[in-house]
């Protein structure tokens, strides 16, 4: 099969360098361990942001790191939690002494490695809060799984955890306002083909012509269903319908923000059509999407399909997500 | 037959363990392609020969050091929930072992009774959630009750128990992990931390008959 990788070993560490090459004002790569810090990090008087996880998932997290989102990003192997060490070294390296916030996708390896490096800290006096993101709708919560996997909701919550530093805000401030955005959000993602592994060059799961994997995750687990494939708008009013139904009674009235992520492969034109569906799905539930944001910002290698976020805004929420942000993926109004 | 296990006989035995690791290393991915994101082989490969190269490098002198060398070099390798999961256990494992600079049939349960605590506390998982935490529960159930026979006896009975519990976790579904995302299709799936747990307590027993 034809790739461009120079070998599967090192696929992320040439990404990495690639990414340092060509944003040398905004990022800097440590390695040993391996981490992305701004370049002007740390900033004074300001609490600290790290998010990180497998790699795989690109723009995410290296893409967000810059004034307005993320102090630092901790890239793992391809699909894999990074260690306990990598999280560690990066806090070391932005915190400024006001505490660092630490977004964590809710998948067991990740909880684990960001739990570990907190305790390293603690154990010397930088402080940390996680804030955990869990939700994709796909995964029923309950005492008998490892809890929902953090989606798209990630970017979200790094946007206005960033935004909210920035401004001054304090650790528990941060932090608070980073766990609204999590218990506001929902996701559902479902994918028409899975993505390709570097190592073996396979697919990560087969589907026939006719199925989709609905409800699918973004590491090439397979979904919680397999559906046959129907039209794009009635794959979005479903995926609308779960997550919609899944916020609770009251909560979900008022303004929006709709976040359409592509998965790799799809195409900012099937990328648009998903997004027209989704917003006319909104308001014809009596909401308004007052933000949005549409691309491919959070993907698993080259799976071909989208995942669908909503955030439920409150005045707050929208003034940060409008506030300025400098990143190699997002960038308006610096 | 050995009845201690001193420094040298714990770098063999991960030794061995890299080696079953390295040769199991395609099988174990397959498994966790099934039910995860199909990276425990390569990980744990990863980091067992990291582990090895650093024993190489600086051979410790006691069974504690080995096991905290083994357990740093696993946490800052691998990532993922098995380099948590399994550098927690041997870093207990380090601690419960101390410097004493032998390991008896009592130290050994002892360290495999702190480890076993570690994977329960690391990953907040308990009996029956089909994790390896069942293979080394069940492991160090067996190794406490074989305590009176003598380090080889526990060895051995460590690992019968281990390769039973791992075959007894097929049939069941997956309720921490990755595997538990899949609800009941993770039924009849093995469990692929729960058999690189069981090659490392095979490869214990291994040493001991040898």
């Amino acid at each position: 099969m034809k790739r461009l990788y120079n070998s599967p070993d090192t696929v992320v560490s040439e990404a990495l360098e690639g990414m340092a090459l060509t944003h040398p004002e905004l990022l800097r790569l440590a390695h040993d361990p391996t981490y992305v810090a701004r370049v002007d990090a740390p900033v004074a008087d300001r609490v600290a942001v790290v998010s990180g996880g497998g790699s795989g998932h690109e723009p995410m997290h290296v893409g967000f790191v810059g004034p307005g989102m993320l102090s630092a990003a901790c890239p793992g192997e391809l699909f894999t939690s990074p260690t306990a060490d990598q999280v560690e070294a990066a806090v070391r390296a932005v915190d400024a002494g006001a505490g660092t916030v630490l977004v964590v996708k809710n998948y067991s390896g990740d909880v684990m490695n960001f739990e570990m490096a907190a305790e390293l800290l603690a154990a010397d006096g930088v402080e940390t809060e996680t804030v955990l993101v869990a939700d994709d709708v796909a995964v029923e919560d309950s005492t008998y799984t490892s809890g929902r996997r953090g989606v798209g909701a990630t970017v979200l919550v790094e946007k206005v955890c960033g935004a909210a530093a920035a401004r001054g805000d304090s650790l528990a401030q941060v932090a608070e306002l980073g766990r609204r955005v999590a218990a506001r959000s929902r996701s559902l993602g479902f994918a028409l083909r899975a993505g390709t592994v570097p190592a073996t060059g396979r697919r990560s799961f087969e589907l026939p012509d006719d199925e989709i994997e609905f409800g699918v995750g973004i590491h090439g687990e397979p979904g919680r269903e397999r559906r046959p494939m129907e039209p794009v708008d009635a794959l979005v009013d479903r995926a609308m319908a779960a997550i919609c139904a899944d916020f609770d009674p009251g909560v979900l009235t008022g303004e929006v923000l709709l976040f359409v992520t592509g998965l790799g492969s799809a195409t900012p034109l099937e990328c648009s059509i998903v997004a027209r569906r989704a917003v006319r799905e909104l308001d014809r539930r009596g909401l308004r999407v007052a933000r949005n944001l549409v691309g491919s910002y959070m993907t698993s290698l080259d799976m071909l399909g989208v995942s669908l976020t909503v955030l439920v805004l409150d005045e707050q929420l929208a003034e940060l997500w409008d506030a300025p942000v400098h990143t190699a993926a997002l960038r308006w109004g610096a | 037959m050995a009845e201690r296990l001193a420094a040298t006989d714990v770098t063999a035995v991960f030794r061995g363990f890299q080696q079953a690791v390295q040769r199991d290393r395609d099988l174990l991915t397959d498994l966790d392609t099934a039910v995860g994101d199909g990276d425990h082989g390569t990980n744990l490969d990863r980091g067992m020969r990291a582990a090895v190269e650093a024993l190489d490098a600086t051979p410790p002198d006691t069974p504690g050091a080995v096991f905290n060398l083994v357990g740093r070099r696993l946490v800052s390798t691998v990532g993922g929930a098995s380099g948590a999961l399994y550098g927690t256990a041997f870093l207990r494992a380090a601690k419960a072992a101390g410097a004493a600079p032998e390991l008896d049939a009592a130290g050994f349960a002892a360290v495999l009774r702190d480890a076993t605590t570690g994977i329960a506390e690391r990953g907040k998982c308990a009996a029956g959630d089909k994790t390896m935490y069942d293979v080394w529960t069940a492991a160090s159930a067996a190794a406490d009750a074989a305590l009176g026979d003598g380090l080889a006896a526990v060895l051995a009975a460590a690992s019968i128990a281990a390769d039973a519990a791992e075959q007894q976790l097929v049939p069941w579904q997956a309720r921490r992990g990755r595997a538990s995302y899949l609800g009941e299709r993770s039924e009849g799936h093995r469990d692929p931390g729960a058999v690189s747990s069981r090659l490392l307590f095979d490869c214990f027993a291994a040493w001991a008959a040898a």
